[in-house]
């Protein structure tokens, strides 16, 4: 088993992407409200993923 | 017996036999994503699968460590406890990767705890799958 390396930025952008792809598959009825709900999911992920960061940033200064 | 009729025709009740559902959550246990494709969902198996395979495996390639039970305070027996339930909840693919021997001690290091929590993440992925597999075969869902 290889073994990678991730930032922190990478890895909390892949979790995102695949607990959006869950989250759209099992909430939504048709395919074309699955995949908003992913996308928007995702949007979400990221906002707070930089949101956050940049508070914490800011936090210390 | 006028009125049953009507009340049951008014509000019916599907009774599912149990085997009807027990078996697609059983087999998305084992294998994630089948028990979707075992009741004829074959793209929403296979994108649910891959997402929480995925998950896991990345988590193998963090190195994360398994949970193991433990007992103390709240807190702890929470985290270990249900962390251990996470882990196992991805199937097969977590007792594979015992039985071949995967024992990563829980170290120090964020892409190590990472790891631990995409293996219990998967895990967790893999319950949503159940939750919809079981939705599906009771008819609540398409």
């Amino acid at each position: 088993m290889p073994k990678i390396s991730l930032s922190h930025l990478e890895t909390a952008i892949l979790l995102a992407l695949l607990i959006s792809v869950v989250l759209g598959v099992v909430t939504k009825k048709t395919d074309k409200d699955r995949l908003h709900y992913g996308i928007y999911c995702f949007a979400c992920f990221i906002g707070t993923i930089f949101g956050l960061g940049w508070l914490m940033k800011l936090g210390h200064g | 017996m006028a009125d049953k009729s009507v009340a049951a025709a008014l509000n019916p009740k599907k009774s599912v036999p149990i085997m009807k559902w027990v078996t697609p959550v059983l087999v998305g246990w084992l294998v994630p994503g089948a028990g979707h494709i075992y009741q004829g969902r074959m793209q929403r198996g296979l994108l649910l699968g891959s997402a929480t395979l995925i998950c896991f495996l990345f988590g193998l390639m963090m190195r994360g460590a398994f949970f193991e039970p433990q007992s103390g305070d709240l807190l702890t027996t929470l985290i270990y406890t249900g962390g251990n339930i996470a882990n196992k909840m991805v199937g097969l693919p977590y007792f594979l990767a015992t039985w071949l021997g995967y024992d990563q001690p829980d170290i120090a290091g964020h892409v190590h705890d990472y790891g631990t929590k995409f293996l219990a993440g998967a895990g967790l992925l893999n319950v949503l799958s159940l939750v919809d597999a079981y939705e599906i075969a009771k008819g609540k869902k398409d």
